[in-house]
């Protein structure tokens, strides 16, 4: 906000209300905009709740009907018919939690040993972590397809959960940026007393580490919940579908019943927005986290 | 300092380097234990699969039999193959468009929301939510929005009187759609935007105010400057992700019509997976991975120019 050099000779009264006239005008327009903006992000979820909940000839009117009347609540239950979508959700919740899991166990520990044990090979090794990070997923398919194959995996869950036993580049960079926060003062007093390396991890740096725990399991939650390419490629048999394989799958056999595929739609966001909303503050924390320290 | 006195010295500096020395020895071994998990990963799912798919690069391969050595065949055909060169452009088309657009339209939300606006919080969660809608009910809903008879977008378009262009199912149209989308989903970009944005020292501001600068001088000279490592963190991980666009284009289109949205990735997989070219396949992944390697040298070099890394870094 700037004032007028003029302005300031003509007396206090009317400086200080061309500066507030100012300040709600700009404030205004602020407001316009992102209230604009605002409308054309959440347009199309609203879109997607509203057809769910309406039945087809409401579906194609113009004047479009912004909100059903009744609510045709029959959409849910009748996409819910035509595929086991609440199996398809124990499938994913299944692939996410042992997913978490292994990432949480693998990166918390990887991710200390890059952070706060000092060994020559660390910066070469930790240089090629992060160089993984470019490698796309596209190159290392085919080879782990055949690999998986040949060990039978392909057609379980294995291929998508075991390998995050063994680490996520991604996850451990930020878990390390949390660990290094941590002063060192805190391990050097427990070295004194004789603690060894992994009670030090355990006992000191876990505990307090917990925020950022939660963030790497919730990326990782998500990253598996929306996961496709991984599902699609080893998950050859529909009683394994995830909610992912499975609203493509419907997509291709009932691709003109909208209320039925808006329901199920939502019925596979839903989940995540719930997930969003509890847990808001690590989420965001833990977005500008990984996105800052680049 | 008495001699005694420098024996004791000499004496403890020795016991210390000694004592180091076993912390060296025992930090490397526990170092290494730490990180082990990542090391096996490494070799396992990185390094083993990195070479293998360049060895397949060079082989016959359908998974049935055992792959059989045809040199460099299988990207002299890829150079004659029209669609692996439509699959290359149309993904170029998509990251020249999308790329830059979703860092403009992300910059420029998280600067509106840096204004000290009220409600922050609440247009911050209107903006992120779409980037939490899975891909695949995402694509579900905007193949929906995009229906040429009964999607809202050409509803609207028709009521004002605009023509409707058809979307997906129009060749010139359907890239677009895609770009349109991916500019629905900037709110995680957002985020990481406006984190930055807050962490630029408010002094700035007000030596700025003093020198008379403008809204629009201030955030051209002292906002992008100050959060530039931020913008080009994310132009690159922004790249690598729309090289390999795949569930979208998967759901949506399949690569249609007339293999206008034929993606690289979904290319790539269609020969692995339904036709079984797994050494073909494997090919157009190395030259994609080649590819990617070559932007992002190019971009972070180019990046000299642009981002400022503060007397701190």
């Amino acid at each position: 906000m700037s004032i007028e050099p003029g302005s300031v000779e003509i007396g206090s009264q009317r400086v200080t209300q061309t500066v507030r006239g100012k300040r709600y005008a700009s404030s205004a327009l602020k407001h316009g905009i992102l209230i604009l903006l605002g409308i054309l992000f959440i347009f199309p979820l609203f879109w997607m709740i509203s057809t769910s909940l309406k039945p087809s000839f409401q579906q194609m009117v113009w004047p479009p009907i912004w909100i059903p009347h009744p609510f045709q609540w029959g959409n849910y239950p009748s996409a819910m018919q035509f595929e086991p979508f609440l199996h398809y959700i124990l499938n994913t919740l299944y692939y996410c939690v042992g997913s978490v899991i292994g990432t949480v166990l693998s990166c918390s520990v990887v991710a200390y040993g890059f952070a706060r044990i000092e060994f020559p090979e660390r910066g070469f090794l930790f240089f090629l972590m992060l160089a993984t990070m470019m490698l796309p997923f596209q190159v290392t398919m085919i080879p782990l397809f055949v690999l998986f194959k040949s060990i039978g995996w392909v057609g379980s869950f294995k291929p998508l959960i075991i390998p995050s036993f063994f680490g996520n580049a991604f996850q451990i960079f930020l878990l390390r940026q949390f660990f290094m926060t941590i002063p060192q003062s805190l391990s050097e007093a427990a070295y004194m007393d004789g603690a060894s390396e992994f009670k030090i991890f355990y006992r000191i740096i876990l505990p307090l580490a917990k925020p950022a725990l939660a963030t790497v399991a919730l990326f990782q939650f998500m990253y598996c919940w929306n996961d496709f390419l991984g599902p699609i490629i080893y998950l050859n048999n529909s009683s394994l579908y995830t909610i992912s394989l499975g609203l493509q799958q419907y997509v291709s056999s009932y691709g003109t019943q909208w209320g039925l595929l808006m329901a199920a739609s939502t019925v596979a966001t839903l989940p995540l927005i719930i997930l969003y909303f509890l847990t808001q503050r690590t989420f965001i924390q833990g977005i500008s986290i990984t996105g800052l320290k680049g | 300092m008495s001699y005694s006195n420098e024996v004791v010295a000499l004496q403890k500096s020795r016991k210390r380097i000694h004592v180091n020395r076993a912390r060296v020895r025992r930090n490397r071994i526990t170092g290494w234990l730490f990180i082990s998990p990542w090391v096996i990963g490494f070799l396992a799912f990185a390094l083993f699969p990195f070479l293998a798919s360049l060895y397949y690069s060079f082989t016959n391969y359908d998974i049935i039999s055992s792959p059989s050595w045809i040199g460099l065949q299988n990207y002299s055909k890829l150079m004659h193959d029209p669609i692996f060169w439509q699959s290359l452009y149309n993904t170029l088309y998509y990251t020249i468009f999308s790329v830059p657009l979703s860092t403009i339209v992300a910059l420029a939300i998280a600067l509106l929301l840096n204004m000290n606006v009220r409600g922050r919080t609440i247009y911050r969660t209107v903006f992120y939510l779409p980037a939490i809608v899975p891909f695949v009910a995402s694509s579900v809903l905007w193949i929906w929005l995009f229906n040429p008879s009964f999607g809202f977008i050409d509803a609207l378009l028709r009521a004002i009187g605009l023509p409707a262009p058809g979307w997906l199912y129009s060749v010139h149209w359907v890239k677009p759609s895609f770009i349109l989308m991916s500019l629905w989903g900037v709110g995680q970009t957002v985020v990481i935007y406006l984190a930055g944005l807050q962490g630029v020292a408010k002094e700035l501001y007000e030596a700025a105010i003093i020198e008379g600068a403008n809204a629009w001088q201030r955030a051209v000279k002292i906002t992008i400057p100050m959060i530039s490592p931020v913008i080009l963190f994310n132009v690159i991980m922004g790249l690598i992700g729309s090289f390999q666009f795949f569930t979208q284009a998967y759901v949506m289109t399949q690569g249609g019509p007339d293999n206008a949205s034929m993606f690289f990735a979904l290319y790539l997989y269609q020969q692995a997976f339904q036709f079984l070219h797994l050494g073909y396949a494997s090919a157009m992944a190395w030259l994609l991975f080649v590819l990617i390697l070559i932007v992002t040298v190019l971009v972070y070099r180019g990046s000299a120019k642009w981002v400022y890394y503060g007397s701190d870094q």
